[in-house]
């Protein structure tokens, strides 16, 4: 079942160790020389350049962890991800407890090079390492009355600082429908450029679907659940009016907090311009189908 | 109270303009920051929460001044006007790094300004600290005579208490600043209320 999907990006495309390692610097040195404004201008038309490592670890939101973008790289330290056991329950042929490694043996890792957009309008492209999660659903066995997969977020309230200030309800819990769950671009990831995940970006396995804003993308996962009925998801629980249980990227959707119809890639500096948002992130072709005659205004 | 004694004799020494330069220096260095790649991955919105941070910060320390004097006898009288302007300079930065730099075009601010309640709200608080901006001077405070021109730099509370609702409504989940000086904002007024009187109209 892997390798269902195929990047419109290959291997070349990822920047090279060396070299998003040192873009930092290159940028920095170029800003010193007044050159900022070109250099961010010029990299804002590459459009589907992977970000650095550096960029992606360091600017995120995991709420466990606190509230700021530079938060999570700075306090997700502590959290124990090593054993990791998933608890996979609900309607499933064979439920349990299944370590990490039971879990991945036998499927197919990739690299998937996918765009990130957050609900905040702010983007990323990130070369993710995973496996596809209907591979995964596959081997715990869907029984066919299950229409939705639930998802949590593992809970360690002494070294998660946002738990304990109690920041937005915890667990963390997103759902998927089943097709959705199923589609060839939905992967469990567990790495980054070949690294393995850092705490921050959701050690040491999340959900990935690049078509909705990153929220959904559930990380660092303890809990799946095949069930019948809709999932609860937790911004839609603390936020109803302003997030849905889809969250489809979806430029002409307007969120009450942000412009949808645009967004901004991280790492283009001071200046860097803005570019429109895709309709499904970009993933239109892949995925439109799968919202065929519903109304996108109503079940965003 | 000798050491807030020693502290208003130590202050008479200090000229008014260091509160200007000192802000100038601090909005200059922030920018610096940002274009030199040192305020993180989005230095463009990292930036306009630094501007915005020390404005209403700068609001509160305006709001201060009075019961500052009033109680333990700080004089911060001669840096009040100071205090009022470089904070106005913050939320001017805050606002120009938002239109030019964040959302980029003149018909998305407008759309913000519009769409957004937090943004309209923010805006609104902005609008009212440019007349007491501009009347920031001896001249005004001549020609408005000294009853209209306080009334007219009451302003500054319905300001900083838009300020502070901005702030709240803007953020995801709870979060602990702005809940701070929303109180502190709401604190401050507090002291600004005549209670006697307040009595005498509710007994």
């Amino acid at each position: 079942m892997a390798y269902r999907w195929k990047n419109d990006l290959t291997q070349a495309d990822v920047t090279p160790k060396s070299m998003f390692l040192n873009r930092r610097q290159l940028m920095g040195g170029a800003a010193g020389l007044g050159l900022a404004a070109a250099a961010g201008g010029a990299r804002a038309q590459g459009a589907l350049e992977p970000n650095t490592l550096e960029e992606i670890r360091t600017y995120n939101n995991f709420y466990e962890f606190g509230t700021g973008k530079e938060d999570p790289a700075r306090n997700a330290g502590g959290m124990v991800i090593d054993p990791w056991s998933i608890t996979v329950d609900g309607l499933v042929d064979n439920p349990g407890e299944y370590s990490l490694a039971s879990l991945l043996d036998g499927l197919t890792e990739e690299e998937r090079i996918y765009r990130f957009r957050c609900v905040e309008a702010w983007s990323m492209v990130v070369p993710w390492n995973g496996f596809e999660l209907a591979d995964i659903l596959a081997k715990v066995g869907v029984k066919p009355e299950a229409k939705y997969v639930a998802f949590e977020t593992t809970v360690q309230p002494d070294v998660m600082i946002g738990v304990q200030r109690r920041v937005i309800p915890f667990p963390y819990v997103e759902g998927l429908r089943l097709d959705e769950a199923m589609h060839p671009l939905t992967m469990l990831a567990t790495g980054i450029y070949g690294e393995p995940m850092a705490k921050q970006n959701g050690a040491p396995i999340r959900l990935v679907v690049p078509w909705k804003y990153g929220f959904k993308s559930i990380k660092s996962i303890v809990r799946i659940s095949l069930m019948e009925e809709e999932p609860p998801a937790s911004w839609n629980i603390i936020n109803p009016r302003e997030y849905g249980f889809y969250s489809n990227v979806n430029p002409t959707v307007d969120h009450p907090r942000w412009s949808q119809a645009s967004e901004r890639k991280i790492g283009g500096g001071l200046f860097a311009t803005r570019q429109d948002t895709l309709m499904f992130n970009g993933y239109e072709a892949e995925v439109a189908s799968l919202y065929e005659g519903m109304d996108l205004n109503e079940f965003y | 109270m000798q050491v807030v004694g020693g502290i208003n004799t130590g202050l008479r020494k200090v000229p008014a303009w260091l509160v200007y330069l000192a802000g100038l220096g601090w909005a200059a260095y922030l920018f610096w920051l940002g274009l030199s790649n040192q305020l993180g991955p989005e230095p463009i919105n990292t930036l306009e929460r630094l501007y915005g941070d020390v404005a209403i910060k700068l609001l509160i320390l305006g709001l201060a001044v009075t019961p500052l004097r009033k109680w333990p006898g700080l004089n911060l009288m001669k840096f009040r006007r100071a205090i009022g302007l470089t904070a106005f300079g913050f939320v001017l930065a805050h606002f120009l790094v938002f239109a030019i730099l964040d959302v980029q075009t003149l018909e998305r601010v407008w759309t913000e300004i519009v769409k957004r309640p937090y943004v309209t709200i923010g805006m609104a608080g902005f609008l009212l600290l440019i007349p007491l901006a501009v009347t920031s001077n001896n001249l005004s405070v001549r020609k408005l005579g000294g009853a209209g021109w306080r009334k007219l730099h009451k302003l500054t509370y319905a300001a900083a208490l838009l300020g502070a609702v901005h702030y709240l409504w803007l953020v995801k989940g709870f979060q602990i600043e702005p809940v701070v000086y929303t109180a502190l904002i709401v604190g401050l007024l507090l002291t600004r209320i005549k209670w006697s009187r307040a009595r005498a109209v509710f007994a």
